[in-house]
């Protein structure tokens, strides 16, 4: 089996230091949407020059370069222990090239392991097998501050006045950006899941921020649904960095999980504006990345 | 734009109101979750007693937080094999986590300027008018731009608690920030959360 560990490294690289155009287009129309020497416009500014400058020097866009989280789908004949040690070494190699902060913290000793290896979900790899030759690494970086202020409910929830439908799903996901204020790097992108337990409903959240910024859901109900969370978050105010202003979410991704009949969850996971994920893919000999 | 220079004296904090742009100079140092709870159990409440070069520490820092500033942040940083360290990407971290311990932490140490991100709450803005001190607002994600006004990494302290989380000590030039919270009581993040959630009420009576 071929070693991909340099690959995964300049994939790393890429993640971390230069932002996907999507992203970068959405934060350019804030800019240009929020007023005229604004501190929203001048954070959205400043926002894209770093933008640039990371992208230039190989530098992180972001000191949080939060939990890696791969995403392996390898066609029959791939070892995925092998996959997995090549992930772990290209993430301590990327570490010791500064492309990522070393993050991983032992929770009970509080020691930093030094080299971002952690136990088994960190770095978060999942794997999955999928027909055809062709082999995809998807790798997102969620930094800690987005991270806390996710937020999971559980329908009926009687302070908000959310039942169990579409409804009470815009409520409870309004309240989470409305409790998050600036503290999650607005403006954000919102991952949300309807349904699943409590552990696969946090995991959609993220999975669903892997889908372009611009498509559309295939869903109607929730392709109505996203726009319109996303435009009543920017009616809240909030503003890049909480300091008031028209741009508060760029965008809302929404899935559905099945559930059991006794729960409804709804999860959301905030991505800051540093939405860093990208993809490498092998075909034969050849690796290109997105 | 207000320019800053380290350390700060009341009447240079006192001048400053919310929504001040600031390009502030000198020596800093960085302190987040582990260094925060350090400071208040070890020296401001003493609950713990001091361990290994805890006194050591605490008297090299103690005359750079006086007048000084404190930085929410977790760099990343190049050359940790040489010691020759240079920060590489170094924005701001939430700074709502220190708010159990910020306001004590300003008092004992006359710390004159906070930055972070997110804001802070009422207990903090009470100690920026104690100290008198303010909070300075970097920009969150920006951490390549921010790493650019850092001259020079003067030294670290308890490198121990890990890269993120040590009290890198700093020379900064015109670091960019916007006073959110000032000492006169004013805080632009109280403003935001009041108007949001005036709206987000008006949101929840729409018919869906």
């Amino acid at each position: 089996m071929r070693d991909l560990t340099e690959s995964l490294i300049e994939l790393i690289r890429r993640t971390s230091t230069d932002l996907s155009p999507d992203v970068q287009q959405s934060l350019e129309q804030a800019r240009d949407r929020e007023e005229r020497g604004s501190a929203a416009q001048s954070a959205l500014i400043t926002i894209l020059d770093n933008v640039e400058l990371s992208r230039k020097n190989s530098t992180p866009i972001c000191q949080d370069t939060g939990t890696p989280i791969f995403y392996v789908r390898y066609p029959e004949g791939w070892s995925t222990r092998r996959l997995r040690e090549q992930i772990r070494s290209a993430i301590a190699a990327a570490t010791k090239k500064s492309y990522l902060r070393p993050n991983a913290v032992d929770s009970l000793t509080d020691k930093n392991s030094g080299n971002n290896l952690g136990d088994d979900a960190f770095p978060t790899i999942h794997f999955e097998e999928v027909e055809g030759d062709e082999l995809t690494v998807e790798l997102m970086l969620k930094g800690g501050g987005c991270e806390n202020v996710g937020a999971q409910y559980s329908l009926p929830n009687s302070q908000l006045g959310a039942g169990r439908d579409l409804s009470g799903v815009r409520k409870v996901v309004l309240d989470a950006v409305q409790r998050a204020q600036g503290q999650g790097c607005a403006p954000g992108i919102l991952g949300v899941s309807i349904g699943g337990d409590r552990g696969s409903s946090y995991y959609a959240s993220k999975e669903v921020l892997f889908r372009p910024l611009a498509d559309e859901n295939a869903n109607p109900d929730l392709a109505k649904l996203e726009q319109r969370l996303t435009d009543e978050s920017n009616q809240l105010g909030i503003g890049p960095m909480g300091f008031g202003g028209k741009t508060t979410v760029l965008a809302t991704k929404i899935t559905g999980r099945h559930r059991l009949p006794a729960s409804f969850f709804v999860s959301v996971s905030y991505m800051c504006w540093a939405h860093r994920h990208r993809k490498l893919t092998v075909r034969g000999e050849e690796v290109s990345y997105e | 734009m207000k320019t800053l220079t380290l350390p700060i004296s009341n009447e240079a904090i006192l001048d400053l109101h919310k929504g001040d742009p600031v390009a502030l100079s000198g020596v800093m140092m960085l302190g987040r979750d582990t260094v925060h709870k350090w400071l208040y159990e070890t020296f401001v409440r003493q609950t713990r007693q001091p361990q290994d070069d805890d006194l050591e520490v605490y008297e090299a820092i103690k005359p750079l937080l006086n007048g000084g500033a404190i930085y929410h942040c977790g760099p990343v940083v190049a050359g940790l094999d040489t010691k020759d360290y240079r920060f590489v990407a170094a924005g701001p971290t939430t700074s709502i986590r220190e708010e159990p311990y910020q306001a004590d932490v300003m008092r004992y140490f006359n710390v004159k300027a906070v930055i972070g991100k997110g804001g802070m709450g009422p207990k903090t803005l009470q100690g920026c008018q104690d100290a008198p001190g303010v909070y300075l607002h970097a920009i969150g994600g920006a951490a390549s731009l921010i790493a650019q006004t850092v001259v020079k990494v003067l030294g670290v302290h308890k490198l121990s608690f890990g890269v993120p989380e040590a009290m890198w000590v700093i020379e900064v030039k015109d670091f960019p920030a916007v006073v959110t919270m000032d000492a006169h009581g004013q805080s632009q993040h109280a403003v935001i959360e009041q108007q949001s959630k005036a709206e987000f009420e008006r949101l929840l009576a729409v018919p869906f």
